[in-house]
């Protein structure tokens, strides 16, 4: 999870993701089969949340495709981050080729209520 | 074409008109269909001695995984639960497009492998089914006299 935006530009497979926001922050999903921990890359680079994985398949020697539907390496996904969202206290897992990530909101951003007065 | 009426992901635009133009164009090899943008998406490759088959299976218990050969017909089944909120909950979904629920895989393969000789691994997210050829099929150097 360093920093490091080493090759930002090779062709990439942009992984599914899942977001979902509930009153504490958001909750980011995204399929990255085959990226082992030590591939993945996860960092914020000024507004922008990046997502980078590269695949550890190991191969037999001498392979020989017949059938390719996944036919990069990596995945890269970009997302733009609105300024509640507390970058600082990103958390993230990968389990099984699923990243999650947790953005929290600021506390002064947290929900409130605002009442309706009648005129 | 049936472009949504209120555009607001590119990226989920521009999928959508790539799936169209392979539809279009992608010519089948199999009657199966080898169809893209499946889940789980699959490579496979051979060696002189075996076929290597990756299914890009994300997010999966590995016991669940079902993984059947039969005369040279694999098929790859399960079930991926969903992370999405009920419907009640107090969260909203701003993006949907991960997999989830029962899927079914059928792929055909060449018919000289060995149903005895398979073996899989499910491991970050892929799993990998190695199956072997049978002896008598291998290409043998012939000896000349």
């Amino acid at each position: 999870m360093a920093e490091n935006s080493n090759l930002p530009e090779q062709p990439a497979l942009l992984p599914p993701v899942d977001i979902v926001e509930d009153a504490g922050g958001i909750t980011l999903y995204a399929d990255l089969p085959g990226v082992p921990r030590d591939k993945l890359n996860v960092y914020v680079d000024g507004e922008s949340l990046v997502i980078q994985g590269e695949m550890g398949l190991e191969m037999p020697r001498n392979l020989e495709a017949t059938h390719i539907e996944v036919n990069l390496p990596r995945y890269r996904r970009v997302f733009t981050l609105s300024k509640e969202l507390d970058a600082e206290r990103m958390s993230a897992e990968l389990k099984q080729g699923v990243l999650k990530l947790r953005l929290p909101k600021s506390e002064q951003a947290r929900p409130r209520r605002v009442n309706v007065t009648a005129g | 074409m049936d472009f949504s009426l209120f555009p607001r992901d590119l990226f989920a635009e521009v999928e959508r008109l790539q799936r169209q133009v392979q539809q279009a164009y992608d010519v089948s090899p199999s009657i199966r269909g080898f169809g893209r943008g499946g889940y789980p998406a699959i490579n496979v490759a051979g060696t002189p001695d075996s076929a290597e088959i990756y299914a890009f299976a994300p997010g999966l218990v590995p016991d669940t995984i079902e993984v059947q050969l039969e005369r040279g017909v694999l098929s790859i089944s399960g079930t991926r639960a969903g992370e999405l909120p009920t419907r009640d909950a107090a969260a909203s979904v701003h993006q949907r497009e991960r997999f989830s629920g029962r899927f079914h895989r059928v792929i055909t393969l060449a018919d000289d492998l060995d149903p005895d000789q398979v073996r899989a691994s499910y491991r970050e997210g892929v799993l990998h089914i190695s199956i072997g050829r049978r002896e008598e099929t291998k290409p043998r150097r012939i000896n000349i006299a």
